[in-house]
Parts: C-alpha cells; structure tokens; sequence
C-alpha cells in the first residue's frame, strides 16, 4: 500500500475540509480510554478519517491461495465528523459508502489509512481502549428485519449492550433503562417483552436505534436508516433522529440514496463514487452549486415530486454502469461516463481539493471537488 | 437497424379499437382466506387505462396495488386468493370470465408485466436470450435459430451494448440496469398493447432508474402502448404518469390527473404524503409526518380505513365508509377526472 503520510500533505494543503489532527499519545491504555472519555466540545472535530483504505483481495486456488487483483472498495478518502453535526454520504450502490461505515466501526480491518476518534487511531487500538471506543461509536442498520433478533424479546435486544459494557448500566436498573429507552423513540414501555415479528417495520427501526442509543454514545453510525420503510412512516424515523440528536447531543454519520432526505438531515454531504469522495462540502453548496459532474448527473437523475417541472427540466442521463471496483479506471474514475472527459482525465487522478478556478473566490462553489474541469452548474433549479 | 424497425413497426391496431378504454378495472375485489381471517386486499377498486396513456398507481406496501396488477394479469395464486366480485375489461371483454386457455391468449401477448426484482424473476440457470428467445417459441412458434435472432433484435431494441454477444450470457452476469432492461425486452416482445410496470426501478440506483424510466417512456410513445405504473414514488409518478389513483387499505381513496394532484390534493392521505416530502425550505424543521402505521389488513379500521391517522377525521369518519366521487369546484363545475374517497372532500381540496 502506499505511504499513507506521502497522500496526505498534498492533499491537506488545499483541504479546508480535514483539519489538523491533534493526536494524542496514549503511553498506557489508561491514558488511551481518558483520551476516549474526555469530551469534545461542540464544533470540534470528533471523529478525522484520513486516507482510508480498503481493498478486498480476489484470490484464486483453494490450498494455495494467489491474490489475483483486489476489489478497491474504499480507496483513499478522508473527512471530518464534527460534534454535533450530521455528515451525509451519498452514491450509488457499489460505491464503498456500507464499507466506510464498516470501517468506521471497526468492524472491517483498515488495509491503510487512520480514523481517529478523539486522536487516538481507532484502527491500531486494542482492548480496553477499544471498548471504550465502540461504546461511543454505534450503528443503525438498514433492513430492521433482519437486523434484529428474531428469537429474542425487545428487552433482550436493548438490553444485550448492557451485558458488555456493565458499568453503563447496573443489573438491577436494566429493565428500566430499557423501558426509558423505549420510551424515548417513542414506542410504549410495556412491550418490553414482545418479539420484533409482532412489530412493524417503522416500530422496528426504532428498536434498533433505541438499540444504539442504550450505552450514550457519542457518534452513530446510520447505514440507510429510512430506505426499507413505508414513505409514510419514514418521515417518522426522521423526525425522531433528529430530537434524539438535539436531546442526547449527537453526531450522525447518514449513509443513503435518497438526496432529498440527506438534505433534509445533512449539515454536510459527501458524495461518493468508486471508493473515492467525488466532493464534499455544505448541503447548500452541494446541491445548490455542485462542480463535479457526477453530483450534477447525480442531482438532476432525482425525480422532482413536481409534474410541472418536468417538461423543462434539464436532466443529464449518464451512460452505462457504475465501472467494477476490482478494474475501475486509471486517472479519474468517473471518467468513463463523464461527458466532460479528455486526455487528462484518464492519466491524472484529480485530487479532492477547492478547484484553482474558485481558489481565494468567495462563492459556495469553492468547496472541494476532485475533478480536473470542475465548473458550477446549478441542476435542481435549472428551469 | 432498418430491418429491426420493420419488425418493430407496431401493426395497425383498428378494427378491434372500439373507442373506449383499453383496460377497465370494474368494482374489483380480491380476498385472501387465511388462518387468521379474510384479508380483503382489495376492496372495490375502478380504474381505466387507455391506449398511449400512463397511470400511475400509488400506495405504500400493503394497499393493494400489487395484488390488483396480478389479478389483471391472472397470475394471482388461487387459493388462497378470491375474486368474490368484479370485473376486469380488457377491450370490452371481461377477462374474469374467459377459459384459462383465452387468458393465456392474452397474458404476454396483449398485457406484459415487467416485475420489480428482476434477479429473481430471471430464471438463473437459463441465458438470457433463451429467456427472451421462449417468448417468440410458444406465443409465435418460432425455430430455436429465428426466435434467437428475434431475442438479440429485442436487446438491441432496449439499448443494451453488444447484444449479440451478451445473447448466451446468464442473468447473474448483468448489472441491475441491464437485467431490469432484459425484463423490459421480455415484456415487449410480442408488442402488447398494455404494459404493467410493478416497480420497475424500486431497486435500482437514481442514475440508472433514470435511464430505465427514459426507455420505457420512449417505447410506449413508439408503440402507442397504455402503461400502469405502480409506484410508492411520488417523484417518479410526477415524471411519467398522466394520471394517478392513490390507493389505501385496498381501496382507491383519490384519482386525478397529474398536475392537479400535486397542486391541490384532495384526500388528506394524499395531503399528507405530499407534505413529508422533505423541501429546501423546511430545513432544521421537523418534517411532516403522517402519524400512526398503515393499518393490517386484517383488521381495518371502521367507516373511512385513514381514520385513525387523519387529522381531519371526525365521527362520520369512524361510522361511514366515504365513497369516491367526483369533487365539483368551488364555482360548481365538476372537476375532469378528479376523484376523492373523503367525507370533506371539498374542505380538503380548498385547503
């Protein structure tokens, strides 16, 4: 893999987005978990990913396995969470953003780059300290039918965190911890003892966030919390995200398809595409004055829930398929359905920086985009 | 290409076009017997498509779009299902009382239905172009060498990219877009008047359903085909549809035409599904959310099925079923093809 240091400086330079990392050097595991614990004031970075890797090896043979190539699934991104904020990730299906959040979880190994929590790089950390790190670091799935115990009553599930991280909740104080939890997203107290099936699925997603919310993390993970629900019950779900944000003092990381609902929720959104962050700033500059072309082909492919626009509403299709991750394309990986692509595309990987063109130019399109010709075009309100 | 055209060129459908709509759903209904009860999944259900016309049938899970599509189609398993009551007019001739031999006639050839998952509607051990390649064998009789012929004509015809060499590929080998293209492909190839689209694009990524839906909006201007669309997407049915019928608890609870539908509701269920779509003006506001779950179908709520989610419902809610009826304007004009199954109708329609 590369040298994780030698990316980043350029990188950082042009980077208003990854601020510096302040890393704390834990000499013991004690001074590790204080580090942990010790809390972050609001506006402060919490969580800096930085070159994050991760490729999948292919292999080939049964005894004597030959890595024949790998699928890049993450493949150098970097970003900042900060306290209190929501940061979207959108893309397409096959676009690394599940396995960022897999990382971000530690629940996949890293193969290069860092995440740090508080300046401690999650990735190198071990027992204790780990611990620590997941108790404040939590998940909400998607598909809330499977991601829930089919054999276990709601209590069991809420409830289960509190087996592995104790001192959150003594024995004797459980079962109303989990009532109060239950109570919280807003589903009756007394069916602690039902099982997910006598549920619906709205009434499911909340168990499992009241599931993440059991042991006051401090991030939350969303891997597509909303997009298995009814349309009805989804604004429900996000309704209730966000009081929990205010209320417990949260950081979500929102991972979706659905660009009106990560606008919705988002302070900030990042858009994937094949491992690499494609552009990342403020909703508004996002999608109001998008400069890569994928966000714009991205945006304008949204269907409006407007029958008015649709006769003169500019729409850029994009041809053929998102590119394999195993083989994707040298140069800028989007280049392959980009209209915009030249010579330059295909030999340069364009860098996530403030495009030079808007570079000292006080305008919302001077965020970070990586691409060689970024220029702003404004696609939900071309008329 | 040119020989592709000629082949494509839709026959000259008069002389059975009789003026009136091509399909007619008539007071359609569909029960279930199960262990726990009659499900009445589909309760009364009117609606009409005509040749070149796109409705859209709108519902969240559970309301009965699906199973009304599938009774259309035949392809309903029955048991456990019923058709107590109804009619399904396809040029006139109602289907329900036809020999299965006559549906068949029908099924594929004049109505195709393209059907949301296509990796599980695409037999995995049979290649594609045997897939497409059998619709022209039965319906048409054709040798194993035309039908194959015919099958790459077909996957050229819906864009996919060397479709002669692709023609021996298995489903699993295509991505989500080309497989959803190969089920268009299949539906289209005996150039059927109607198609039935069961969300066609639910599963696919936003680029590429625009790609799919931009097809599918090209073939049926080119075949003068009539299209229902069933859809939990109020943004794709704003792109597409002509006109909508909303459906709730097995029941239409509002039809109407496009863009007076989005302009002005007039069933609070509609309302309010139109409200909890996040908008760039509500930021860092709590969206609208229509309180409580759709009901179980077991147990369906007396008088109107919204009752206990509306926020207008008022006792003649709780006891009446509300009928759909057309709503008169405010100068007392009937509004053209404007439907609504509310008690206040007219209060929701004015705001």
């Amino acid at each position: 893999m590369a040298d994780p240091g030698k990316i980043e400086e350029p990188q950082d330079a042009a980077a208003p987005n990854v601020s510096e990392v302040e890393v704390v050097d834990a000499h013991s595991e004690s001074e590790a978990v204080a580090a942990i614990e010790a809390p972050v004031e609001r506006g402060e970075p919490i969580l800096q990913v930085r070159n994050l890797v991760k490729h999948f090896p292919l292999t080939l043979g049964i005894l004597f396995k030959r890595q024949v190539g790998a699928v890049k699934a993450v493949d150098g991104i970097s970003f900042d969470l900060y306290q209190g904020e929501t940061l979207g990730i959108v893309g397409e299906s096959g676009c690394g953003k599940s396995t960022v959040a897999k990382l971000l979880m530690n629940l996949e190994r890293a193969t290069a780059g860092e995440i740090f929590y508080k300046g401690q790089d999650i990735t190198k950390l071990s027992g204790r300290a780990m611990k620590a790190v997941r108790r404040n670091i939590q998940m909400v799935f998607q598909d809330p039918y499977t991601s829930l115990n089919p054999r276990m009553t709601v209590g069991d599930i809420i409830g289960e965190p509190f087996d592995i991280h104790p001192e959150v909740a003594p024995k004797g104080d459980r079962r109303r911890k989990v009532q109060e939890l239950l109570d919280v997203v807003g589903l009756n107290p007394e069916y602690i003892n039902r099982y997910p099936h006598q549920f619906s699925g709205g009434q499911r997603q909340r168990i499992g966030i009241a599931r993440g919310l059991a042991l006051n993390p401090e991030v939350i993970i969303c891997d597509e919390p909303v997009s298995a629900l009814d349309v009805s019950v989804q604004a429900q779900v996000i309704n209730l995200m966000e009081r929990l944000q205010d209320e417990f003092n949260l950081s979500y990381i929102f991972i979706a398809h659905d660009l009106s609902i990560v606008r919705h929720i988002s302070d900030r959104v990042g858009v994937m595409y094949l491992g690499k962050m494609a552009e990342i700033g403020t909703d508004e500059q996002i999608y109001d004055h998008p400069t890569h072309p994928y966000t714009q082909a991205l945006l304008s492919a949204v269907p409006v829930p407007d029958p008015d626009a649709r006769e003169h509403r500019e729409r850029i299709i994009l041809t053929g398929d998102v590119p394999s991750p195993a083989n994707p394309p040298s140069g800028c990986r989007f280049r392959t359905r980009c209209w915009k692509a030249q010579d330059k595309c295909a030999e340069e990987t364009p860098l996530l920086a403030v495009p030079q063109r808007f570079q000292g130019v006080d305008t919302p399109a001077a965020h970070e985009s990586a691409c060689h010709f970024a220029e702003e075009k404004d696609v939900v309100h071309a008329a | 290409m040119t020989i592709i055209e000629e082949a494509f060129v839709p026959s000259p459908r008069d002389g059975e076009d009789n003026g009136g709509p091509l399909l007619e759903v008539r007071d359609l209904h569909v029960e279930f017997r199960t262990r726990e009860g009659v499900v009445r999944a589909v309760n009364g259900v009117n609606y009409s498509v005509s040749a070149g016309e796109t409705l859209a049938v709108l519902g969240e899970s559970g309301s009965g779009k699906s199973v009304t599509a599938q009774a259309i189609m035949g392809i309903l398993d029955m048991p456990p299902a019923t058709i107590p009551q109804g009619e399904i007019l396809f040029r006139g001739q109602d289907m329900l009382k036809m020999s299965a031999e006559e549906r068949r006639k029908i099924r594929g050839r004049r109505i195709a239905m393209i059907f949301q998952d296509a990796l599980s509607s695409l037999n995995p051990v049979l290649s594609v172009g045997y897939q497409l390649g059998e619709m022209f064998r039965v319906h048409q009789g054709l040798s194993k060498k035309d039908a194959k012929a015919k099958a790459i004509e077909l996957m050229d015809r819906v864009k996919i990219p060397a479709a002669a060499a692709r023609i021996s590929d298995y489903p699993h080998q295509f991505s989500g877009g080309m497989r959803q293209r190969i089920m268009i492909a299949m539906a289209l190839a005996l150039e059927p008047d109607l198609i039935i689209a069961d969300e066609p694009t639910t599963a696919l990524d936003v680029t590429v359903q625009a790609q799919v839906m931009d097809l599918l909006a090209e073939l049926q201007r080119e075949y003068n085909m009539g299209l229902i669309l069933i859809t939990h997407d109020l943004g794709v049915v704003a792109d597409v549809a002509d006109k909508i019928a909303v459906m709730y608890a097995g029941r239409i609870v509002e039809r109407a035409p496009v863009h007076e539908l989005y302009k002005r509701p007039a069933h609070p269920y509609t309302r309010g599904l139109l409200d909890s779509i996040p908008r760039l003006d509500q930021k860092g506001q709590e969206l609208y959310a229509i309180k409580g779950l759709p009901p179980n179908l077991l147990h369906v709520p007396d008088g109107c099925a919204f009752n206990p989610r509306c926020p207008r419902a008022e006792d003649v809610c709780r006891t009446e079923v509300p009928a759909l009826l057309g709503i008169t304007a405010q100068d007392g004009t009937e509004l053209v093809g404007r439907a609504s199954a509310c008690h206040f109708r007219k209060e929701t329609i004015d705001g």
